[in-house]
């Protein structure tokens, strides 16, 4: 089957070809019921599969980093006191009977970035919601290569295990933050190594998923899918399959040469003249420590935009089909996904103004950075005029999707102050720099990937989710992780310095100290929210409502294939007759058009 | 004691200059406060007026509203402003406009893991020179005995005084890792990279007891790397620092 796919690839989209691609794949279904469970499930070459890996591989770690935070939080908000119920089950490199040690906090902090990032959203917005509905969406059988998908999964997972094991050795994982910052990473303890290895996999993953993504966009559209008739969110993964591809390859360079520092004894990051502890550091010397943070913020800024594009594909998607509207402006839309992609290779080194950066490069990076707020100004305006004229209906993906646009804008905007140096010199590295990107990714990201599982839930299981364990979801943790992220900004305000392990050292932090406590109670009640959506999740595995085909009455194509959509996606091949978002068409008595609809359906 | 100077927000500003980065961060801040305040009602309004009702179809005639240009265009227009008005002249003062060296204090701040080791230059303006060889416990600078220049240098750990309404420069250097010198009422913050020597100014204009933070992690003492900041009158300063120079040179003070 995968030698038919590699086949058409070189002759993309003549119908008879594509034609006999789908007759190939559904012999290809056949034969996968036949497959041992292993090839079916475990290395499955199905992109929905691994879609499903991915997104649970993902969830998990969501969780686990997830947990992480809230441990911190408690030495947040009460040092120097013993954790209850729990505390004393750590090992003593952690807690000393259940008081909290630097070294741990500062493990839990580096991970819970890394885990979160690397291992959480991205493989559950690309990885999972990328890998399964990408190749419906363009209505291919599956994705260009089968085989190098399968890989990437696995690489991600192996990367995972490597994160996870880091915990485990002498010294405890890494714990240098998530920027890895040499040379406190290239003398920090053995788990910064597996931190290092950890990444390579996840790069490689990422290299061979992006690969993978560009090729199945470009050569595996359905006859009819041209460009513009491609639904937002194909183009969302599209450009975030380019940054990906882009902005790994330095960041593998500089795993590399910090692996080297730390193992071969080289100086790329380590100046001359080292004294740690009193002594002399043997080391060659004549690095520069600067040459690290360059090479990590060329990956870790379009990684931003990895962790927001995908959120708004899915946004787009959802707002536009519960609002039974076109989306207003698609090609704007487009454009300034472009556009952002593009532009996100220009901002890095916003992140270091305060390294001693000339003034002249400081102006370069502060007038990148005020133009790319401007596409994603008019990202958010589309989506709000979409409203306009609607005919909304509330239900639980919808609701996620709308409080995305709010809380995205608050991540937004506080960008302004951080993207102006002037203003960098008193916010740098304080609380209001960790609010600001959380209210990007988690109540922007995070719900707009819950708004994705309850839309698209019914697709990938057959079945729906409870409307009542949603809203509860949703409202609850509405309210929690605002409460948790509005204060950071008063925090910052005041200076309290991020990665902290005893706030109430410095005396501005401990002035806020109250809020530290309001804080943490509202992180571990949104962790309190998050069982309604556990057990909806679970519960609806076996005893959701069962549904039909196109059970929200969608028009772009995943919506024409079975629930769940069999091996090979479509029983026959679908042809594209018009854009993706032909909802209330006039002169029509249906409100939506599907994509593959004739003319007189 | 310090209470007063901190709150949720904004900490007090005794410098002479921050008035202007506190300025733009209002100045922002309403903007985007504006911004927000417009654009959330307008969402809120269409999800109300727009909900779902019986026998009623959404509208799908295709709409140009011309507002968001507007809006978009007047966006632009404020972020240049923003840049030119306000954060190009603000930065270039704290990384360029230095004072002239005759009329400020010289100060070398040395960070490690996990203290600040400040360093005057004695009467005679110059700095000892130092070699990482000769650190030790007592000499945590690593200062040459051997360098006349050296000989009535006033180092100290983790206090940094400074005389008000004086322009002080200060030469950041890090022993070991990245640390980062910041002292939020003085609206100072500046990296403090290995392997590199970088100034940074300010003036006070008010006395008292601040502290220094360490904004960078620097490793697990990273929390408790505090300095204490003391701005003190001029003949106080005067007085302390003749003490400690004529201490170092053996001389009896006049
Ligand atoms: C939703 C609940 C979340 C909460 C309550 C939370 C809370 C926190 C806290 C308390 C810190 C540490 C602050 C410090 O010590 O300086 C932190 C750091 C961080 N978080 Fe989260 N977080 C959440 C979700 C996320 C998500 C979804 C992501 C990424 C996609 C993320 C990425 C990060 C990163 C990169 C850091 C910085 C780590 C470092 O300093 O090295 N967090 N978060
Ligand atoms: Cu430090
Ligand atoms: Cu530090």
């Amino acid at each position: 089957m995968n030698s038919e796919l590699g086949s058409t690839l070189k002759r993309p989209k003549r119908p008879d070809k594509s034609n006999h691609k789908m007759e190939s794949l559904m012999g290809g279904r056949r034969e996968n019921e036949k497959l041992p469970f292993w090839r079916r499930y475990i290395f499955s070459q199905d992109h929905k599969v691994i879609g499903i890996q991915y997104g649970i591989t993902g969830l998990c770690f969501l969780l686990f980093g997830f947990t992480l935070m809230m441990l911190m939080r408690w030495q947040l908000a009460y040092p120097g006191k013993p954790l209850p119920l729990i505390g004393q089950f750590f090992p003593e490199t952690a807690m000393i009977s259940g008081i909290m040690l630097p070294e741990f906090y500062n493990q839990l902090g580096a991970m819970h970035g890394t885990i979160m990032v690397f291992l959480g959203v991205v493989p559950l917005a690309v990885g999972g919601f990328g890998n399964y509905f990408l190749p419906l969406q363009v209505g291919a059988p599956d994705m260009a290569f089968p085989k190098l998908n399968m890989v990437s999964y696995w690489f991600y997972f192996v990367g995972g295990v490597v994160m996870i094991a880091s915990f485990f050795v002498p010294g405890g994982a890494a714990q240098s933050g998530w920027t890895s910052y040499p040379p406190l990473a290239d003398i920090a303890p053995t788990g910064q190594t597996l931190w290092l290895v950890g990444m390579a996999f996840l790069i490689n993953s990422s290299l061979l998923g992006s690969l993978n993504f560009i090729v199945t966009t470009v050569q595996l559209r359905t006859e009819g899918m041209s460009f513009f008739r491609l639904p937002f969110f194909v183009w969302a993964q599209f450009v975030t399959a380019f940054l990906l591809l882009l902005a790994f390859p330095p960041l593998m360079a500089a795993a590399v040469l910090q692996l080297m520092d730390r193992l071969a004894h080289t100086s790329f990051f380590m100046p001359s003249g080292l004294v740690v502890a009193g002594k002399v550091l043997e080391a060659s010397g004549g690095g520069n420590p600067l040459l690290w943070q360059h090479l990590f913020w060329f990956l870790a800024h379009p990684e931003v935009y990895v962790l927001i594009l995908p959120a708004m594909g899915i946004v787009a998607e959802i707002i536009t089909c519960n609002t039974r509207k076109p989306i207003y402006g698609y090609k704007a839309l487009v454009y300034s996904a472009l556009f952002i992609g593009f532009m996100s290779f220009l901002v890095w080194a916003h992140h270091m103004y305060l390294t001693g950066m000339g003034t002249k490069m400081s102006a370069f990076f502060q007038i990148t950075t005020m133009i790319i707020s401007i596409p994603s100004v008019i990202v958010l305006t589309t989506m709000v005029l979409t409203l306009w004229g609607g005919s909304i209906r509330f239900n639980t993906p919808m609701l996620f999707a709308i409080a995305f646009l709010p809380m995205f804008g608050i991540g937004g905007l506080t960008g302004l102050p951080l993207g102006l140096a002037a203003a960098d010199i008193h916010l740098h590295d304080t609380y209001y720099v960790i609010g600001h990107f959380h209210y990007v990714v988690a109540p922007g990201t995070i719900f707009a990937l819950f708004a994705g599982i309850y839309h698209w839930f019914p697709k990938i299981t057959g079945r729906r989710m409870s409307e009542t364990l949603g809203k509860i979801h949703f409202w609850s943790s509405l309210a929690f992780i605002n409460g948790i992220f509005m204060p950071m900004f008063l925090q910052g305000l005041a200076g309290v310095s991020r990665r902290l392990f005893d706030p109430t050292q410095y005396a501005h932090a401990l002035s806020t100290q109250p809020l530290n406590v309001f804080i943490s109670i509202c992180a571990w009640l949104l962790g309190l929210a998050q069982i309604p959506f556990i057990l909806n999740f679970f519960g609806s595995l076996f005893w959701g409502r069962r549904t039909g085909q196109n059970p929200w009455e969608a028009t772009t194509l995943e919506w024409a294939a079975p629930s769940p959509p069999p091996h090979g996606n479509f029983p026959k091949p679908v042809r594209v007759y018009r854009g993706p978002y032909e909802y209330s068409a006039p002169g029509r008595k249906k409100d939506f058009w599907p994509q593959n609809a004739l003319e007189a359906d | 004691m310090q209470e007063k100077y901190y709150g949720w927000g904004l900490p007090v500003d005794v410098s002479v200059h921050g008035w202007q980065v506190d300025q733009l961060i209002v100045v922002v801040h309403v903007f985007m406060a504006v911004l927000f305040i417009g654009w959330f009602s307008f969402l809120i309004y269409a999800l109300i007026r727009f909900r779902q009702k019986p026998a009623h179809q959404a509208d799908a005639r295709a709409r140009h509203f011309k507002l968001p240009t507007y809006v978009e265009a007047g966006v632009a227009l404020f972020e240049v402003v923003l840049l030119c008005a306000f954060s190009f002249p603000i930065f270039s003062q704290a990384r360029n406009e230095f004072p002239r060296e005759d009329k400020a204090l010289k100060v070398r701040v040395v960070a490690e893991q996990f203290a600040w080791n400040v360093h005057y230059p004695g009467k005679d303006g110059l700095f000892g020179r130092m070699d990482p060889k000769l650190i030790k416990a007592v000499n945590p600078l690593g200062l040459d005995p051997a360098d006349p220049a050296g000989r009535d240098d006033v180092t100290t750990v983790n206090q940094l005084r400074v005389p008000v309404h004086t322009p002080v420069i200060v030469e950041l250097a890090s022993k070991d890792v990245i640390h980062s010198f910041a002292i939020p009422v003085m609206r100072v913050k500046q990296d403090v990279i290995p392997g590199q020597t970088v100034r940074s100014w300010f003036e006070a204009k008010q006395t008292g007891n601040f502290q220094i933070v360490c904004a960078q992690l620097c490793g697990l003492g990273h929390y408790r790397m505090r300095g204490f900041f003391t701005v003190q009158d001029k003949d106080e300063f005067r007085t302390w620092f003749d003490a400690e120079t004529a201490k170092k040179t053996g001389q009896k003070q006049p």
